[in-house]
Parts: structure tokens; C-alpha cells; sequence
């Protein structure tokens, strides 16, 4: 089993790998206005530090933020048709594929990766939203699939965090097909026995949403994510009315009982591999033992009690 | 008299004409007016099958969504005996967009699902004009359980713009009910054939046309997205949308050469609405056909297939 050795370390694949270069050092806070140094929103795995805002974090960020020590190795994709469309609008969608591959250094929206979260072996697959809006097409679709049967053949459980603004308009109806053709694959996982986590981040919409990011067997949003099916202005143009305040946002969605949890980004990885390690009868973590220890078990309860570490807003309606 | 569509004007004219003539003859029937009528119906039948030979992906866009065309009830009427009706998802309503029950199809047990549109004011409003809501949806999976539960066969008849965009339906989860449908048409163990009558919108239509074999009308037209939403998405600009018709490939033929419906469905000239039962009847030869290729398989086989066809798509392209 040669994989360890081809595991990535984490400051090398974040030379390799697409960075995010910020056109401007200071960012702003989209929710208080502060602005906020790039380093600082980088360290903080892009929440901001004093709001708790939760920004778009890149997939290689992302996975090296969730994985244990930051380890892990990517699943290679297949390749798929270029723009069998031949689709153009104001540009030619095979023009806009290599702007982004060249803003991103992404080959397309979706990338898999297997690593350990708190010791647990799991496959990971993540959507980044800065490649076309994270949109589904037809090499995200069989990304998502070889995630689903990568998890499947090594039989571990799957953890995807959706980010998309839903179907690729440039692959017109072969984007659609990656609805039924992605849940497809995530029905093997499943009847294979082995548990699918799905994190919601900010935003998760369209075809995404409904196939494979709304058919877990756990779904966990990220704080202030907007999660729905139609986009906010079709609606609006739909009911000629203003939409409810805080509509199709995270906390919105676990009132109505679609989402289990809002959880804060730093805490997904204990989240995720607790819940996951109960459900495969694996003992708990070392780390998660002397939580209890402490008295502060994981409960949903104490942490948001703990003021340096948000915890899941779940807890509001504990 | 039809309801024309704009690049039907020439027919109309003709049409037009021809129904003058006939009041004329009808007035006095000394004028012999027979000849005229005879050579301008001919002339009528040329225009008609020369504009529908080469209909561009807009006009098709219209013509799927003629008012007149037949609609998922008229297929029901016509082909479906005993039809039994079912009403309600069990969780919260009754949507009036999703038909779907139990009857007999050649006299064999068979289950209907599909969008209804509406055909006059009325009857658009009560449909909602064939957009489902999250218990349109539930509806269709709770149906879909039942027939695989007795072992029944599955139809189901797209004809929507898509699923409704509402509050309501967000707040009932509208991704979480077609993302479930979708789930419940892999797992299905009885064979299940689709059609898509006139307008396959998008997650709404895929909802329930995840199907063992998938036929298409042929002037139907079957799109991630609507023409108009796309061009407000990609030129910014709505007034576009025979510009997305044309780039998105939404047509029968399109799809079928791209390996995603099984078979087109052949219209009579100048539309399914100017003959409805030969419409009807064509799309019935086509899912007797699929049953009958289908018939004989297992439950595993059949879900098995259903889920490679599906992995296919694309793949050979």
C-alpha cells in the first residue's frame, strides 16, 4: 500500500496547488464591513475573527483544514468531453473553461481526496465555488461519482461539502443528467452500508441541491450558508414579494427541518467524526475522551458556552 | 379555428381564407368556390409540413408549449381504463400539478404520474400550471412505492417549466422532495418508462423521468433550464431566450443524439394539438413498446439498468 507515501504534505500542495491570491490584502467583512487581513482570514480558515462570518473557503484549503494534520491525497478524476454543446454566449464556454483553469489551477469545480479525520479514514469530496460558481457539469458530475465510488471500494464514508450555484448552463441538458447520474452512484454507497455526510456551505443551490447535497444521511450547514432550490430573485420574480428575512439561509433551513445542524467550520472535523465513529462502532477519539474528561463533552450545549469557540447553533434550540 | 403561433402566420392566412370561402359556399350555393377551397388546403397542407420540417429550436419551444396541445389528462383519458386518481403527499398537501394513480394501460395494471398544465384559465390556476411544489414530488414517490409494493409498472408524463419557485416550497423543501423522487426512480424495482410530453423543465422534469426508457415528442423540448431564465442567467439579458433555444439544445433530436431519450415520438404535421389522438397513440406505441422490452426482467435487473443508462449518459460523447 504505497498511498501513504503519496500522501501530500500539506505545505507542498499548498505551493502546488491553487492558491487563493487575494487581489487585495484587506478583505472585507461582508457582514460588519471590518476589514480583515488575508493572513488572518487564512489562519481562521476564512471565518472572520471577530463577526464569525463565514466566508467561501477553496477546496485545497478546505481540505487541508479537515484533514488530520493536513494530509491527504487526492483521487485522480477522469477526463471527460469538452463542451459537447459547442456552447457560446458572449464568450465561448471552452474561452471561460480556461480562464478558470487558469484563475484556479483547478481542472474543474470538484476535487476528492482521501485522508483520516481524527484517526477515522474517510473519503472527502469538495466543491470550490471559484470554478464557474462551483457548478455542476459533466466533470464535476463524474468527479462526484468517483468520490462516491472511491468511498465504495475502499469502503469508508463519504464527507462532501457542497458549494455550487447549481446545473453548468454551458453543458445545457448533459448538466441536468449529472442529477440522476450522481445519485446513482450515491445509491451503491448506500446500499452498501456506508454513511454520507453532507456539509452545506455557502451556496448550495439548483441541481445540487437537488440531487446528491440533500440526500444525506446527516446534512450539516455551515452558519449563514444559503441553501435552496431556486435562486432568491426567481422567486421574487415568481411572487412579485420580498422574501423573509433570513430566507433559504442555514439557520432557516434547520427550523424547517432540512438540515440537522449549523455548525460552525471549526468544529466539523470533531462533529463529523464523532457522529461518523458512532455510527461505524469505532471507539472515540483521543482527543473527543478527554473532552468528556474535562466535563465539557462535546455537547452542543457547552460549547457554545465556551467563548472563544462558537459552537454549533443547533444549541439555540437545545 | 387554431390558436396560431407567430411563425404560423402564413397557414393562418391560407386557413384564413379557406374558412371564408366555406361561409361563402355555406351563403350561397350558387358560387362554386370548390376548386379555390381545394387548391388553397393544398396549398395550406405544403405550408404547414414545409414550416414544421424545419422548425428551429424557438419555434419548437412554442409549439411545446402551445395552449391547445394535449396535456398529461388528455393522455390519461384516452389511454388509461379504471383510472383510480390518488391525492396527497401524507406530510402536508395536495398538489394539483402532479397527477398520479393506478389504472390500465392495454388492459394491464399501470401506474400514471405526470405534471398537469390546465387548459383554460381555470383549470391553469387549480395545475398551477404543471409547477409541482415539494408535495407534488412526494406525492409522485409515494405512488412510485405503492407500484413497486404490488408490483405495477410505472408511466410517467413530463410536462412542466419546472418546479415551482415559491416560499412555501422552499420552506417544505423543494430540492429535498425532487432530490428524493430522483432517488426513489433509481431504486424503483418495476419498469419505468417517461415521457416527455411537451416541456422536460429542468430538476422538475428529471424528478420523474429518470426512467428505464425515455421518449420524447417530437417537438417537445427538454432543457436544464427555461429558455428565458438562461438568457436572464447568461446574457443578462431575457429577451434573448431564442438565442439560449438555439445554444442550450433542448430539442428531441438534439437529446437524442447526445444518447439521452431513447426514442422521438412522432407528431402529426403541424403539431400534436392538430391532432391530439394520432399524438396520443403514437406516444402509447412507444411506452408499449418500452414495457414490453422491459418486461420479463427482475427488480434488481431493472434498477441495475436504470442506474448504468443513466451512468452512461455522456460518456461516449
Amino acid at each position: 500500500m504505497n498511498w501513504i507515501t503519496n500522501y501530500v504534505r500539506p505545505k507542498f500542495s499548498s505551493l502546488l496547488g491553487p492558491r487563493t491570491v487575494p487581489d487585495n490584502l484587506w478583505i472585507k467583512c461582508p457582514e460588519t464591513g471590518e476589514m480583515v487581513f488575508h493572513k488572518d482570514l487564512e489562519a481562521n480558515q476564512w471565518v472572520v475573527p471577530s463577526s464569525g462570518f463565514h466566508m467561501k473557503i477553496r477546496a485545497y484549503d478546505r481540505l487541508k483544514a479537515f484533514f488530520d494534520e493536513g494530509l491527504y491525497e487526492t483521487v485522480d478524476l477522469p477526463e471527460v468531453a469538452t463542451d459537447p454543446l459547442k456552447f457560446r454566449d458572449s464568450k465561448r464556454y471552452t474561452e471561460r473553461l480556461k480562464e478558470y483553469r487558469s484563475k484556479t489551477s483547478m481542472e474543474d469545480a470538484v476535487v476528492v481526496a482521501r485522508g483520516d479525520i481524527e484517526d477515522l479514514p474517510i473519503v472527502a469530496t469538495v466543491q470550490d465555488f471559484a470554478f464557474m460558481g462551483g457548478s455542476l457539469g459533466m466533470a464535476a458530475g463524474e468527479a462526484i461519482i468517483r468520490g462516491f465510488e472511491t468511498a465504495l471500494a475502499e469502503r469508508k464514508p463519504m464527507v462532501l461539502f457542497s458549494a455550487s450555484g447549481g446545473a453548468r448552463m454551458q453543458e445545457g441538458i448533459l448538466s441536468l443528467m449529472q442529477l440522476p447520474r450522481t445519485t446513482a452512484a450515491l445509491e451503491m454507497l448506500k446500499e452498501a452500508g456506508l454513511p454520507y455526510v453532507v456539509v452545506l456551505t455557502n451556496p448550495t443551490a439548483g441541481g445540487v441541491s437537488a440531487s446528491y447535497a440533500m440526500l444525506g444521511d446527516v446534512h450539516i450547514a455551515e452558519p449563514g450558508a444559503v441553501i435552496g432550490f431556486a435562486g432568491a430573485r426567481v422567486i421574487e420574480q415568481t411572487i412579485r414579494e420580498k422574501l423573509p428575512d433570513g430566507f433559504q439561509r442555514a439557520e432557516y433551513l434547520l427550523e424547517h427541518g432540512m438540515v440537522d445542524m449549523v455548525v460552525h467550520r471549526h468544529e466539523l472535523k470533531p462533529t463529523i467524526s464523532s457522529l461518523l465513529k458512532v455510527w461505524l462502532k469505532k471507539p472515540a477519539s483521543v482527543k473527543s475522551q478527554a473532552r468528556a474528561l474535562n466535563g465539557s463533552g462535546r455537547s452542543l450545549q457547552s460549547e457554545t458556552a465556551s467563548a472563544d469557540s462558537p459552537g454549533p447553533t443547533a444549541s439555540d434550540a437545545a | 379555428m387554431y390558436n396560431y403561433l407567430d411563425f404560423e402566420r402564413p397557414v393562418a392566412d391560407l386557413e384564413g381564407q379557406i374558412l371564408e370561402l366555406r361561409k361563402i359556399e355555406a351563403e350561397d350555393g350558387a358560387v362554386d368556390v370548390h376548386e379555390e377551397i381545394d387548391r388553397l388546403e393544398t396549398r395550406s397542407r405544403d405550408a404547414l409540413a414545409s414550416l414544421y420540417q424545419k422548425l428551429t429550436p424557438w419555434q419548437k419551444t412554442q409549439v411545446a408549449r402551445h395552449p391547445d396541445r394535449p396535456h398529461c389528462n388528455d393522455y390519461i383519458k384516452r389511454l388509461i381504463t379504471d383510472f383510480t386518481p390518488l391525492a396527497g403527499d401524507r406530510y402536508y398537501a395536495e398538489d394539483y400539478a402532479m397527477i398520479a394513480g393506478f389504472g390500465r394501460f392495454d388492459g394491464q395494471s399501470v401506474a400514471v404520474i405526470g405534471q398537469e398544465k390546465g387548459n383554460d384559465t381555470q383549470t391553469r390556476l387549480k395545475h398551477n400550471f404543471g409547477m409541482a411544489r415539494p408535495e407534488g414530488y412526494r406525492k409522485a414517490v409515494r405512488v412510485m412505492e405503492l407500484a413497486a409494493r404490488f408490483d405495477i409498472p410505472v408511466v410517467t408524463l413530463v410536462d412542466t417549466a419546472g418546479a415551482y419557485p415559491g416560499i412555501g416550497a422552499e420552506e417544505r423543501g423543494q430540492a429535498e422532495a425532487i432530490a428524493r423522487s430522483i432517488e426513489t426512480c433509481l431504486n424503483l424495482t418495476v419498469p419505468l418508462v417517461s415521457v416527455v410530453l411537451g416541456e422536460g423543465g429542468s430538476g422538475g422534469a428529471i424528478a420523474i423521468a429518470t426512467a428505464n426508457r425515455v421518449y420524447m415528442l417530437e417537438h417537445a423540448i427538454y432543457s436544464v433550464i427555461s429558455p428565458e431564465a438562461g438568457a436572464s442567467i447568461l446574457w443578462r439579458d431575457a429577451t434573448r431566450a431564442r438565442d439560449v433555444a438555439q445554444a442550450m439544445k433542448i430539442t428531441a433530436q438534439d437529446l437524442k443524439e447526445f444518447g439521452i431519450i431513447d426514442a422521438i415520438v412522432e407528431e402529426p404535421i403541424g403539431g400534436a394539438h392538430r391532432d391530439p389522438d394520432s399524438a396520443i397513440e403514437a406516444a402509447a406505441s412507444h411506452v408499449r413498446a418500452g414495457f414490453s422490452e422491459l418486461s420479463g426482467l427482475d427488480g434488481a435487473t431493472l434498477k441495475t439498468q436504470r442506474r448504468e443508462k443513466f451512468l452512461s449518459i455522456g460518456r461516449n460523447l
